[in-house]
């Protein structure tokens, strides 16, 4: 049902592929798409299907797993690579308790790799959901989690 | 005109032309990958760059036009080196085991390394292994081997209108499948073999059946027969190092009787049957008022995809088996009892120009008695090929031979099955010949010929005006297919082939398969045609013979159940 409004808002265009799939994917808890989904939304914009899946699983945004309420993603490409002294990803594995690509079983964080976020110059840099943090230190990592813990609690 | 240089050498070349087209007009030679005629200009790959004064970076030359004053280095010591490079990441991705590959000594990626003199890599190898995909009759893909050129994916979605392949994921994780990773015959394929035809490297290929041909022609028990399909004979040349065209019957039947085939029989001889059947499928619903327009079936590919995405339109297919499947049944009742063979021992082989026809040979209802195939094993023109140059065969040099008798007579009719338009022509000499009873005027349809994507015509027949359509590439099947479930179209017979140009172009054909190519192999089609003494079917005197000792009356009872078959909604949701 939820879905239908969703399309209902969009033209029939197919450059409003992303938008439709972000808002969708936004309207959910667990954050994801599924093969459903995606084929409504082909559907409704006339793209074929592979297409649609082509360019969800081109953007690190998009998910077709389900994931938590907190999803951390960090970037590997070149300059953040480099620039990692302590090796952030690593760091979040063992602060969560997960691998990259997994879940916390509490629903609250989920660890990606992310590609480049635009802001080499502050490598290394992550995003938690919509915000981008930069010049990480682990203190910075245990600061921004206990963060989006208290968050939840409020 | 443009002035330009090319290694220091001053040429004019015409404005607007890539460097690409500029190098080889004249015999320059810049390797690619990506590239492919007919196909869009993707400069994926990268292989192409050369060196252009005042550019700061390397130029991919496939998709650069030139411009006045252009002064460009093919092999300057820069340009090779990035080659090499980018191709040794392609090998580092690879599962570069060449002995073990359908296209060892075929393959572009191999013979790309060895131009560059890449004999060891310095790059470590990131491939990780992932399961061959066999799960289909027709298609197998190995994504160990797939380099991402996108040839595949530019084929089933630009020329066959189908979009089953794309690339998902980035970068390093690439690849080259279905929606969702999933397999062929889970998603809308039609098995028509295209991206197989294009794919440089040994990534999609046909499923191989020359192990079991070999295991038969080995197997003393098994009378083992072979039919060969209207257009191999003017392609397999090509992929036997002959030029562009030839038409090389004779000495294909010499070669498959060195191969061992017990006896070697013409398609072309189940098509004229095919001509018979439909063309009095078309009388029989012109005249009772039936389902029209009557679209022909003899295209697998295009089978698959109505059964697919056009199953509202099954009552337009014409019933009539194709010529493989028509043979087949044949070969395990009739021939069998004319032999006195017993038809499990019966081995049938079809040389088709087609992977969709090994789908086509492994459906339920294609099996006389129930439980076996009637068609045991579908060679493609590539894999005849491979098989002859296993035996060690010079082909070149071969006497020519007949094919067997009594079944050797076959009509140009029939030839022109592999051309677009060509079963459409074929029907149109039979049906207005017998329908006016009395003898045609001019026997060449012109106007069904050529290779424009959908054809319509008009043919006076009795005084009566008939409108006709034809279509080649599932794109355009598409589009005209869309026409007759909308309504009111004014045709009473189409004509559809899934593959550009018609079996000429078909995803079972000779490598570098173009547009261009198609058109020498239909020039040459129609020249068998010519040729050919007979030239309406319903003249063939063996295959009217057949329907007095055997068959009984066309669409008659014995015809229905050995010719004709019914189709299926395979709509996948
Ligand atoms: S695809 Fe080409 S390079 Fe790769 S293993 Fe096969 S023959 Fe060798
Ligand atoms: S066989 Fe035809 S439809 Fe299937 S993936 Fe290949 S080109 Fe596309
Ligand atoms: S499967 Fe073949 S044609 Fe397709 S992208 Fe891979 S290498 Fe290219
Ligand atoms: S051939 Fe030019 S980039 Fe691939």
């Amino acid at each position: 049902m939820e879905l239908k409004r969703i399309l209902e808002k969009y033209p029939k265009r197919q450059d409003c592929l992303i938008d439709v799939l972000l808002d969708v994917q936004n309207t959910k808890s667990t954050r994801h798409l599924t093969e459903v989904e995606l084929a409504r939304v082909s559907e409704h914009l006339g793209l074929p299907e592979s297409h649609v899946f082509s360019v969800v699983s081109f953007y690190s945004f998009f998910s077709m797993t389900p994931r938590g309420k907190h999803i951390l993603q960090v970037c590997r490409d070149v300059p953040c690579y480099l620039n990692d002294t302590f090796n952030v990803h690593e760091t979040l594995e063992s602060m969560l308790g997960i691998k990259t690509g997994d879940t916390t079983e509490d629903g609250l964080f989920t660890l990606e790799y992310s590609s480049c976020l635009g802001c080499c110059d502050q490598a290394p840099v992550m995003r938690v959901n919509d915000t981008v943090y930069g010049n990480l230190t682990p203190d910075k990592l245990r600061a921004i989690i206990s963060e989006c813990r208290s968050d939840d609690d409020a | 005109m443009a002035k330009i240089k090319i290694n220091n050498m001053p040429l004019n070349v015409p404005d607007g032309i890539t460097i690409l087209e500029a190098a080889k007009e004249n015999n320059f030679n810049i390797p690619t990958l990506c590239y492919y005629p007919d196909l869009d200009i993707k400069s994926d790959c990268r292989v192409c760059v050369v060196e252009v004064k005042g550019h700061k970076g390397l130029s991919t030359s496939c998709s650069t036009p030139i411009y006045d004053g252009m002064e460009i280095k093919i092999n300057s010591p820069r340009a090779q080196n990035a080659r090499k490079a980018i191709v040794e990441m392609m090998l580092a991705n690879h599962d570069a085991n060449c002995t073990a590959c359908v296209r060892n000594m075929n393959c572009e990626l191999q013979r790309l390394a060895e131009s560059l003199g890449i004999h060891e890599n310095r790059f470590d190898t990131v491939l990780q292994e992932k399961a061959i995909e066999q799960s289909n009759p027709s298609i197998v893909r190995n994504a160990n081997r797939c380099i991402k050129c996108g040839r595949c994916v530019d084929v089933c979605k630009t020329v066959q209108g189908m979009s089953v392949l794309e690339t998902a994921g980035r970068s390093h994780d690439a690849q080259v499948s279905p929606a969702y990773g999933k397999e062929l015959k889970d998603v809308f394929c039609t098995y028509c073999g295209q991206c197989s035809a294009v794919c440089p490297v040994g990534a999609i290929m046909e499923k191989d059946h020359t192990h079991n041909v070999w295991d038969a022609l080995d197997n003393g028990d098994k009378h083992v027969i072979v039919q060969v399909a209207p257009a191999i004979r003017v392609s397999l040349g090509e992929e036997l190092n002959l030029p562009l065209g030839s038409i090389v019957t004779g000495k294909m039947v010499a070669a498959l009787k060195m191969l061992g085939f017990d006896r070697v029989f013409d398609t072309n001889f189940t098509a004229d049957l095919t001509i018979i059947e439909e063309g009095h499928e078309l009388i029989g619903r012109l005249k009772e008022r039936g389902k029209l327009p009557l679209i022909t079936s003899c295209c697998p590919g295009w089978i698959n995809y109505c059964e697919q995405e056009f199953p509202d339109l099954i009552d337009h297919l014409s019933s009539c088996k194709s010529p493989q499947q028509m043979f087949g049944s044949l070969a395990k009742t009739y021939y069998a009892q004319r032999e006195g063979i017993n038809p499990d021992d019966i081995y049938v082989v079809s040389v088709m120009p087609c992977t969709a026809k090994k789908f086509e040979a492994e459906r339920p209802e294609m099996r006389v008695n129930g439980k076996d195939p009637d068609v045991d094993a579908v060679l493609t023109t590539r894999e005849l090929a491979k098989m002859i140059k296993q035996m060690g065969i010079d082909f070149d040099n071969l006497r020519e031979q007949k094919f067997d008798k009594p079944d050797e007579v076959t009509s140009g009719a029939a030839a022109i099955f592999g051309a677009t338009g060509g079963v459409m022509e074929a029907a149109l000499r039979s049906v207005k010949e017998i329908l006016e009873e009395r003898p045609l005027e001019k026997l060449d349809f012109d106007t069904v010929r050529g290779t424009d994507g959908i054809r319509e015509a008009e043919v006076e027949i009795s005084g009566q005006t008939h409108h006709v359509a034809v279509a080649h590439t599932l794109a355009n099947a598409r589009t005209l297919a869309q026409k007759v479930r909308e309504g009111g179209t004014p045709y009473s017979f189409i004509e559809i082939m899934a593959c550009p140009g018609g079996c000429v172009g078909g995803g079972g054909q000779p490598y570098g398969t173009t547009s261009e190519r198609s058109r020498e192999r239909i020039y040459s089609i129609y020249q068998v045609d010519r040729l050919t003494k007979i030239r309406k079917s319903h003249d063939n005197a063996a295959v009217m013979n057949l329907y007095s000792n055997y068959l009984g009356d066309p669409s008659g009872e014995k015809a229905h159940e050995l010719l004709h078959t019914h189709y299926v909604n395979r709509r996948k949701k």
